[in-house]
């Protein structure tokens, strides 16, 4: 098999890998960068306001902030348990 | 007003006090007066880069809390004119560098100084806080490797956010992406990162690229900042880094592999 291999030289060199996972990486890390501070709390409250009526976890809440020219947008994301 | 510039990366082990050893020396020898701090306490290492560590009475600590003067603790460099040591403590706790006693120290040394020059401790803890609040100018010390080039990214945004620059919305530190331990023949073979993509991942203007070379070792062995080895490919590249920093334009050097000769190969095992 790496016999073939060899001839075909189809393999992606380590450098290109490592690239394309630094420029995942890095785009992702600056979104969080950029995210307001107070996020984490206001997650965190939001969680508590509707686990007054539904039992949720954590993680099941989601809170980005989209920015994009001319304004930013809130997105809020809830996942209810099954019932 | 002394042109502030922290050496910092995040990550450790990829040359920061080799840097800030060679930049320091290099600004001198250009003719601007220059003062190397170290800002690791607890680690200091810069002095054994320097040649100086059986010079060293007072620290930068020392100076801070009142027990020494700037005077007492600053060692003058015996081979090159105009550039001054200030170690770090080897003892005492990091949060011994007050956000206050910095300044202090900083102030003072920016009345007599052209160059201050900050070598950062690795990590964003608080001596790297500290050694990047008052930048002007920062040098981004990086290996063609992913995490090191994560954690440059992540001291970029500290730099962008945390810095006194930042914090008073002034105009933003100067950033300069300084890449180390080189190695040409890798990258043509796929195994390294170019410089080319390290460039295009952090966006920051390029000081400068020093080649992976034996010659970084030996002269660190012998506590000589490599950039005073004038003969060599990494002296070279650092005396190129420190004339665009001081504003000349410079073609960068040392970026292609060495066609190896039919014998060396013969005789080096390609």
């Amino acid at each position: 098999m790496s016999f073939l291999n060899y001839f075909k030289g189809k393999k992606p060199k380590s450098a290109s890998v490592a690239k394309e996972r630094l420029q995942i990486i890095v785009a992702h890390e600056r979104g969080q960068r950029a995210q307001p501070d107070y996020l984490p709390q206001l997650q965190q409250e939001l969680v508590e306001v509707i686990r007054k009526y539904v039992q949720i976890s954590d993680d099941m809440v989601q809170v980005d902030v989209d920015r994009n020219d001319h304004c930013s947008v809130l997105e809020l994301n809830v996942t209810l348990p099954e019932k | 007003m002394a042109r502030i510039i922290v050496v910092t990366s995040g990550k450790g082990g990829v040359g920061k006090t080799t840097t800030s050893a060679s930049i320091s020396t290099g600004l001198a020898k250009h003719g601007q007066k220059t003062v190397v701090i170290d800002f690791d306490v607890g680690l200091r290492n810069l002095d054994l880069i320097m040649n100086c560590e059986r010079r060293v009475v007072y620290d930068f600590v020392n100076v801070i809390q009142g027990e020494a003067t700037l005077n007492q603790a600053l060692i003058k460099d015996k081979r090159v004119d105009g550039l001054y040591i200030l170690p770090a403590s080897q003892t005492r706790e990091k949060e011994a560098l007050t956000k206050e006693g910095v300044e202090k120290v900083i102030n003072e040394l920016s009345g007599t100084f052209d160059y201050i020059v900050c070598d950062s401790p690795a990590g964003i803890e608080h001596g790297a806080l500290m050694a990047l609040y008052h930048a002007d100018e920062a040098i981004v010390v990086t290996n063609p490797e992913v995490s090191s080039v994560r954690d440059s990214d992540r001291i970029l945004g500290i730099l962008q956010s945390k810095s006194k620059r930042a914090e008073n919305g002034l105009e933003p530190a100067k950033e300069h992406l300084l890449l180390t331990r080189y190695n040409p023949e890798r990258v043509d073979k796929g195994e390294m990162l170019s410089v080319q993509d390290v460039e295009e991942i952090l966006a920051i203007p390029l000081l400068g690229v020093i080649p992976e070379s034996q010659v970084v070792l030996n002269a660190s062995n012998q506590g000589l900042p490599v950039i005073l080895e004038e003969d060599s490919d990494a002296g070279q590249a650092y005396e190129d880094a420190v004339a665009r920093l001081l504003g000349e334009e410079r073609e960068h050097r040392f970026l292609t592999a060495q066609r190896k000769g039919f014998f060396s190969r013969m005789f080096k095992g390609a």
